[in-house]
């Protein structure tokens, strides 16, 4: 039985509060640590299946043209090498997350340096390798690529609508204060630490594919769809994902390539992308170019609101950098404009990574509020709190539950945050300038449908099941949680079974929405079994009480297992997201404190404090929500400090495409993280009152170290990141 | 070619060009040891050979003769974890839990080192007793890359093994 749940209104009953196991939000171990910790825990590429051979993709080396031809016999003659295949079925990019559809596929005809062309079967993985590299491949080069996205011959075009409110230019001209400033950023890769991996099977009717994936409902669709396939022929298993951060919401290259060898061979086919493969064809974030122009009252109320943003993507591809997502509502300013601008490249497909939009649009528009504050001699915490709008300035619907005044003053408090002298370059330890600086944290609210099971057995403990994933963010920990909350069951009497399309089919994980919309299923599901634990109890489901496994009303108390009679009892909840995400501007809200030092010779800069203040809507698990928050935050110092894609502007191939050049935070980088939660209940996040944490610790974080910088040394860097050649021409005098 | 893996003798008698990592993974099932970038940028193959941490991506299955090698099975079982793995699961070391193998063999190794008064970029001293702060265990700990961002709770982490370890040897 599906009990199903179409949110349209805010649910205030917050029924999570009202029951007494007392296990939501409790900083609980996950129950998948000790797999973990003993790499016990099996990731796609890690199934032994019998006769299994192996597969390397063959990448080109041109940015545009065609392959004209393949000479399979440059290495059919090699040691253990089965077959070269270059199928028109097999996939040229990554599917943007929640595609449900097959990305192109047009393998033979390249469209940017690095797309997978071919892939090379053969009995080992060194034999695959070697034979990969040794392929012989001739193409026709267009000369018409386009690697630059700054160039002026891409074609742009205007992405989704402007907003467009009141006169920008003529409140800029009337302001008190404004800033009219233009930053960058470069382009960014999710960088998970497993490579995505497939390993397929075909029975002549059946696919299964092991695989590392994100949305499994839609991963199913898009894998068909490449294959010809109905989604039923098609399995995917992915129970232990080993990061995503957006790379993985879609297939990627490598799962259609196994597909296509394991059904042209009648052979299990493992294809493993090497990490270099991983950098030049799954996704990029967008580099960005961004305008922001803010005009302010004598009081530093703003006026006038303005962030433009020119990104690029692929032709054909319909996804460009949000940038200004949070934009649309964080600040007020009645005279506004906000608009994307795509360019068409030649590079590789850009797409979702971790935060897409906030990530980058945050951290620049941050940065250019710390230049208004500065520009007023304001406290920049007090600008903040003097820009919180009423209502949401361009659509004039109410915000849901928002805690940004909390999460500011709290943040502050933790910190130690002194807004009263922002003169910069007054503080200095030795060889290096000390600063401090602060941003908000913005990330907009998503829910996705999504269904999920929930079976209370004859003995008194539960299964949960869903398709969901768990990516690192906790999944298994809180639908455990939840379920055991609703239950009235220790979590670890809960079962949680994911990463299966044999399962209900969960929301996925991406967007921040995968606790609140899977979450909600499992709720919606354990309403219905306390409805007919109820029945069963000749009670009703609001004066039932679970705890323990015991089912208490009136003065009856009766274990579950005794109540159950030998039965189990299966509901399924199925959760949609309905007229609710119109009626109100849902987001999660935070802010930012760091203290940075600048060597004052070299221009390195090291963070040294960082605290972090987010409501998210209900906690589900206090742990796992830290964590969240402080891998995040990782990602800003990663965004504000190291982390850029570099093309080599003649062929548009990444010069730094693997963990050695693209420099991701390292331990020795990052200083305890300080994370404050702040309590709130959402009613029109979900049925849960919670909202979504995965992304919101990065959503502004680099803003506040650029912000220290400049208070550190006065240098105000408007290009991410923020090396140290960028700095050193305007260091002060040491 | 014999090598000893978790106390176990191995023959090894595949491909030349197999990697240690490789050879653990596909020739032996130890699949604990991760592949993240098969190029040792990453750290995530981290295993201990004869005591000390190696990249098992970087060194060839044939020339580990006679070595003994320990992987993260041979650390600690889900019903048995070592005190450290126990510690990574109370403080939230990890996250999607796929660099945490080699961070833990890490670790182990980096202890030792520790121990045996090696010292590091951030030591004040190149000689005598080493003392872990948290800012020396974080520069050791920085050849083992993590995505998710657990730093600062992988240095909780082996911070309190560490002192459960002192308080046990006291």
């Amino acid at each position: 039985m599906t009990r199903s749940l179409t949110m349209d209104r805010p649910d205030d009953r917050n029924r999570l509060d009202a029951m007494a196991q007392g296990v939501i939000g409790q900083p609980l171990d996950r129950p998948d640590g000790p797999a973990k910790v003993t790499g016990t825990a099996r990731y796609a590429a890690e199934y032994q299946i019998a006769g299994c051979v192996e597969g390397v993709l063959v990448t080109a080396t041109i940015s545009k043209g065609d392959v004209t031809a393949i000479d399979e016999a440059s290495v059919l003659s090699m040691p253990g090498v089965i077959a070269v295949i270059s199928d028109e079925r097999m996939t040229a990019r990554a599917a943007q997350g929640g595609a449900g559809e097959a990305p192109v596929q047009q393998v033979r005809q390249v469209q940017y340096y690095g797309q997978p062309i071919a892939v090379v079967v053969a009995e080992t993985f060194e034999q695959a390798r070697d034979a990969a590299k040794h392929l012989k491949v001739t193409y026709r080069a267009d000369d018409a690529a386009i690697t630059d996205p700054h160039s002026a011959a891409a074609p742009t075009e205007t992405y989704d609508e402007p907003i467009e409110q009141g006169d920008l230019a003529q409140a800029m001209a009337q302001a008190a204060h404004a800033v009219d400033v233009t930053y960058t950023t470069e382009g960014h890769n999710s960088a998970a630490m497993e490579p995505h991996a497939s390993i397929a099977q075909w029975d002549g009717q059946m696919l299964t594919l092991h695989a590392s994936l994100q949305m499994l409902a839609y991963n199913q669709k898009e894998l068909a769809d490449s294959l010809d396939l109905q989604p039923e022929q098609v399995r995917l298993v992915s129970p232990y994902v080993g990061g995503g951060f957006g790379s993985k919401l879609g297939i990627s290259p490598e799962g259609v390539a196994a597909a296509v060898a394991a059904m042209q061979l009648n052979r299990p086919v493992r294809v493993v992308m090497l990490r270099q493969q991983v950098f030049q064809c799954v996704m990029r974030r967008s580099e960005t170019v961004q305008r922001l122009r803010l005009a302010a009252d004598a009081e530093g109320r703003l006026t006038g609101f303005g962030h433009e943003a020119r990104v690029s993507n692929l032709p054909e591809e319909e996804f460009a950098e949000p940038v200004t997502q949070a934009s649309e509502f964080l600040y007020p300013g009645e005279n506004r404009r906000l608009a994307i601008e795509l360019a068409r490249v030649n590079l590789m497909t850009a797409g979702s990574v971790r935060a897409p939009g906030e990530a980058v649009g945050m951290q620049v528009l941050e940065s250019a509020m710390d230049e208004l504050a500065n520009a007023m001699g304001l406290d920049p915490v007090e600008l903040r709190l003097r820009n919180i709008p009423d209502r949401h300035p361009s659509e004039g619907i109410p915000y849901s539950s928002r805690k940004l005044a909390e999460c500011l003053k709290a943040g502050a408090d933790r910190f130690g945050w002194n807004g009263a002298d922002r003169r910069p370059a007054q503080r200095r330890e030795g060889e290096w300038w000390i600063g401090t600086g602060m941003a908000n944290a913005c990330r907009v609210h998503n829910i996705n449908e999504a269904q999920a099971s929930v079976t209370l057995m004859a003995d008194g403990t539960a299964i949960v099941a869903s398709d969901m994933t768990d990516i690192g963010t906790g999944t298994y920990a809180i639908l455990g949680q939840i379920a055991g909350e609703m239950l009235g069951l220790d979590p670890t009497d809960v079962l949680v079974q994911l990463g299966d399309t044999d399962l209900p089919p969960g929301s996925g994980s991406g967007g921040s929405w995968g606790a609140a919309s899977t979450g909600s299923a499992v709720f919606e599901a354990c309403e219905a079994i306390r409805e007919h634990l109820a029945e069963r109890l000749g009670t009703t489901e609001a004066e039932l009480t679970l705890k323990d496994g015991f089912a208490t009303a009136g003065n009856r108390r009766v274990a579950l297992p005794e109540l159950l009679a030998g039965a189990e009892v299966e509901r399924t909840g199925h959760f949609k997201p309905g007229e609710i995400t119109e009626a109100f501007a849902a987001a999660m809200y935070g802010a930012f404190f760091a203290e940075v030092a600048v060597n004052a010779y070299t221009g390195e800069v090291r963070v040294r404090r960082f605290t972090g203040a987010f409501s998210m809507g209900r906690v589900l698990n206090a742990k796992t929500a830290t964590s969240q928050c402080m891998g995040g935050m990782v990602w800003g110092i990663g965004s504000a400090l190291t982390e850029g894609l570099t093309f080599d502007p003649r062929d548009g191939h990444i010069v730094n495409p693997d963990l050695a050049e693209y420099h991701i935070p390292v331990n020795l980088d990052v200083p305890h993280l300080d994370v404050v939660l702040v309590d709130e209940r959402d009613p029109a996040g979900s049925p849960l009152q919670a909202k979504g944490v995965g992304e919101l610790g990065i959503c502004g974080a680099a803003g506040a170290i650029n912000n220290a910088i400049h208070h550190a040394c006065g240098v105000r860097v408007r290009s991410f990141p923020m090396t140290p050649d960028k700095l050193l021409a305007e260091l002060p005098d040491p | 070619m014999q090598l000893t893996i978790n106390g176990t003798a191995h023959e090894f008698t595949g491909d030349p060009r197999t990697s240690l990592l490789d050879f653990l993974r596909d020739g032996c099932g130890l699949t604990g040891t991760k592949k993240g970038c098969d190029h040792g940028q990453c750290g995530a193959c981290t295993v201990l050979v004869n005591g000390q941490r190696v990249n098992s991506c970087l060194t060839l299955a044939i020339m580990q003769d006679g070595h003994a090698v320990t992987t993260i099975e041979g650390i600690g079982t889900p019903d048995a974890l070592d005190p450290l793995q126990a510690a990574f699961v109370r403080h939230d070391g990890y996250q999607c839990g796929y660099c945490t193998p080699g961070q833990i063999c890490s670790a182990k190794g980096m202890l030792a080192e520790a121990a045996n008064g090696w010292a590091s970029f951030v030591s004040d001293n190149l000689e005598g007793q080493v003392e872990l702060s948290a800012e020396e265990i974080r520069e050791r700990m920085s050849g083992n890359l993590c995505r998710c961002g657990a730093y600062s709770n992988i240095v909780d982490a082996i911070t309190e093994a560490m002192q459960a370890e002192k308080v046990g040897a006291a």
